[in-house]
């Protein structure tokens, strides 16, 4: 017997033509000069949010990431406001350092694992509320405001990308909201990538790191990451289960 | 027309209308347009609305923002400093004590202005009347 799928009907929940009637209106400058004289200036309607077109992602060179190096991680803690509680089976999971060891070759290798962004996310599949979602341009989030804290998501993912807030919290980041009771995740630093910027952690990476981390739109063949990945080698944490994440490794 | 009678008798008795309804603390910024009884009632469908279309769609370009709520309505307490939502004083819990409707945004979102908006460079009043002057001068 074939079960019915759940969290088949896709409900927007923002209805968008009021959407781009508000936005018309909000693009429109009034300055009143004196009583009686005002002058109406009209910009052009920016297209905002996010573009269909455009799938962010992440490549990290495996190679150029040293264990020795948290700065990805730390990066990621202040930007967000988590903090590590002592207790890793209740520890965030928003960004953690691997250390591999190949006993056969003694290869040493280390690299930073967090929310793959999957094509196909299972988070997705097996949410019963839809508050797992990916949003149009591929960055999947957890929307908390529907998130019930089943911790279904964080038994589907293969990455162990996901965990559960158990206690209350105070002085949460305003661009990162966070609370008792629901599932968190690496979110690409949403709040920065929506401004045109990069995730805290290819900054810090960048800056204080060893320069393995590299963010662009995967799906503009002029970016840098596009033509990375079409000259040289990557891979993707467990291939095999076809999820096609956006974060993707070289030198693996 | 209960309610009417219960608001005559009360005034009768020495009640003003001021005693009846929660001091709610003013806005810091004359930013927002909409009418404070419009917000009182609808505040959490606008807030709802535009939360959906930014944390779905991506759109930062949006009206209502509990962000912009907190940043404006900011409270300082008697250190001087901005009280959280623990305090009676926190701008949200003026009205809903009064409703007693209770507040779950603060168990996620946070209480406190994320920048301290006097600092933050917005135009003063002498700046505005000087821009004001200047503007009505090219005319």
């Amino acid at each position: 017997m074939k079960l019915p799928m759940l969290n088949t009907k896709k409900v927007d929940p923002v209805d968008i033509g009021r959407r781009q009637f508000l936005r018309s209106g909000a693009a429109a400058v009034t300055v009143t000069l004196a009583p009686g004289v005002t002058i109406m200036a009209y910009g052009g309607a920016a297209a905002a949010g996010a573009n269909p077109a455009t799938r962010w992602g992440l490549l990290i060179d495996v190679n150029k990431c040293a264990s020795d190096c948290n700065a990805c991680v730390t990066a990621c803690s202040t930007e967000n406001g988590w903090e590590d509680t002592g207790n890793p089976e209740t520890d965030p999971q928003w960004i953690r350092k691997i250390d591999l060891h190949n006993p056969e070759t003694g290869l040493d290798q280390s690299l930073p694992m967090m929310c793959q962004h999957c094509e196909d996310p299972p988070c997705v599949d097996v949410c019963p509320t839809g508050a797992s979602f990916k949003r149009p341009d591929g960055i999947v989030l957890v929307d908390k405001h529907t998130c019930i804290g089943c911790r279904y998501c964080i038994m589907a993912c293969p990455y162990k990308a996901r965990s559960f807030v158990h206690a209350p919290l105070t002085g949460q980041k305003a661009h990162a909201p966070r609370g008792q009771g629901t599932v968190e995740s690496c979110t690409m630093c949403v709040h920065r990538v929506d401004e045109g910027g990069q995730p805290a952690c290819v900054e810090a990476c960048g800056t204080t790191g060893n320069g393995a981390m590299l963010f662009g739109n995967l799906n503009d063949p002029e970016s840098e990451i596009a033509q990375r990945l079409a000259t040289y080698a990557s891979s993707a944490v467990r291939a095999d289960l076809n999820l096609n994440p956006g974060v993707r490794y070289t030198n693996l | 027309m209960r309610i009417l009678v219960l608001i005559a008798i009360l005034l009768a008795g020495g009640v003003s209308a001021q005693d009846l309804f929660p001091t709610v603390p003013q806005a810091r910024f004359d930013l927002s347009t909409p009418h404070p009884d419009d917000i009182r009632i609808n505040h959490i469908d606008y807030l709802r609305h535009d939360r959906d279309a930014t944390m779905r769609l991506g759109d930062r370009d949006i009206e209502f923002s509990l962000k912009d709520c907190v940043d404006c309505h900011a409270v300082r307490g008697p250190d001087a400093g901005f009280v959280t939502v623990e305090s009676e004083q926190h701008f949200c819990r003026a009205c809903h004590e009064y409703a007693a409707v209770q507040i779950d945004c603060f168990q996620c979102h946070n209480s406190l202005p994320e920048v301290d908006l006097d600092q933050a460079g917005l135009i003063s009043d002498d700046e505005m009347a000087a821009l004001s002057a200047y503007l009505e001068g090219l005319n």
